[in-house]
């Protein structure tokens, strides 16, 4: 029987006693990962403990599946569009979109900037450097 | 020294690539948009500022003029933000290349006078006339004014250009004057890096003024127009 899910403070799954959360394999979805609650007894019946490789997330993959599993990927220009949004949603519902958001979320993504502008124009930087013959 | 201080503002180009597209859009990334009625801090604070600036500025306008709110505020929004990302190391400010300027400055001056010309012909004529010219001086003061009106996009996207690129010449220019004094004469580099801190602080407010000033001045010929 499937009970509603509470969550707490911290947005992880807490189902009532005798109840364990069961968290969708599925990707994230723009901050969101749909879980429910199933009963405790039903151990091992209910787990998938086969994924199908194109569900796996990508800590959960072998490092023997992991050309397949890159290859299964979805490269079309929606799938890397899709890739790139939840991606940012994933940083903005982390960092800037919470109640008590601090500097530090822009400060990374300006550190990420200028980190990035470094590596492009590293080809001419290194003609600067302190060196007694160039 | 003379190939590395241009070196800044050679557009990046990555394997063929233009990566200034990627470099231009990354500001809007900046400003992030809500439905809410009470946001998170970040877009609270820019939605605060963009109201007191929009107050500000479109005040002065009638209803046709205050149509451009939305053009006007994304211009001062992107003049300021590209300018003040640009003051972050080794980045790439888009605002030093006139092609760039140009491109913003010539549509929104020519949109602002040929509005004027089709829906108030004669008041946008008038303009080439200031009052109370003696009689002799009009054929001169109508050709003057003709040329100081289509000199008006050149001075927007030039004043820009010119304010962004010697100001991160500057900054460049100094910056390389107090690590090479360092070596020879610490006080003299010490009072480089009070110089260079200084000039920083200008160029900060200079980032913020000069979009301020494009999108006012833009502003005023759309009200001399509606």
């Amino acid at each position: 029987m499937n009970q509603p899910l509470q969550r707490s403070v911290g947005g992880e799954p807490v189902c009532s006693q005798g109840l364990r959360p069961l968290c969708s394999a599925e990707r994230e979805t723009l901050g969101v990962r749909e879980c429910t609650c199933i009963s405790d007894e039903s151990d091992g019946l209910l787990e998938f403990c086969d994924v199908p490789l194109k569900e796996k997330k990508l800590l959960e993959v072998k490092l023997g599946e992991l050309p397949s599993w890159i290859l299964m990927r979805d490269f079309t220009p929606s799938g890397i569009a899709g890739a790139f949004q939840r991606g940012y949603y994933r940083y903005y519902n982390k960092y800037v979109n919470v109640k008590k958001g601090s500097i530090a979320g822009l400060s990374m993504v300006l550190a990420a900037y200028v980190f990035l502008n470094y590596c492009r124009s590293y080809k001419e930087l290194k003609h600067e450097r302190l060196r007694k013959y160039h | 020294m003379n190939e590395n201080l241009f070196t800044s503002f050679i557009t990046p180009v990555i394997l063929g690539l233009p990566l200034v597209t990627l470099i231009v859009l990354f500001p809007s990334l900046l400003f992030p948009t809500s439905n809410r009625l009470v946001s998170n801090r970040f877009v609270t604070l820019q939605q605060w500022m963009l109201q007191l600036v929009s107050k500000q500025m479109m005040s002065i306008h009638n209803s046709k003029g205050q149509t451009w709110t939305l053009m006007l505020m994304s211009l001062i929004l992107f003049i300021g933000s590209t300018n003040l990302l640009g003051l972050l190391p080794h980045s790439f400010t888009p605002t030093t290349q006139l092609s760039m300027n140009l491109g913003m400055a010539i549509p929104l001056w020519a949109g602002a006078v040929i509005t004027g010309f089709r829906n108030k012909t004669k008041a946008s004529l008038a303009h080439f006339l200031p009052q109370g010219t003696p009689t002799p001086l009009i054929p001169m003061l109508v050709i003057i004014e003709t040329i100081s009106l289509f000199i008006q996009p050149m001075a927007l996207a030039v004043r820009l250009t010119a304010n962004i690129t010697a100001g991160h010449l500057l900054i460049h220019l100094i910056g390389g004057a107090t690590l090479a004094l360092m070596s020879i004469s610490t006080t003299t580099a010490l009072v480089t890096f009070t110089i260079l801190i200084l000039l920083t602080i200008l160029e900060f407010a200079v980032a913020m003024i000069q979009a301020y000033v494009f999108t006012l001045l833009v502003s005023l010929y759309l009200h001399d127009n509606t």
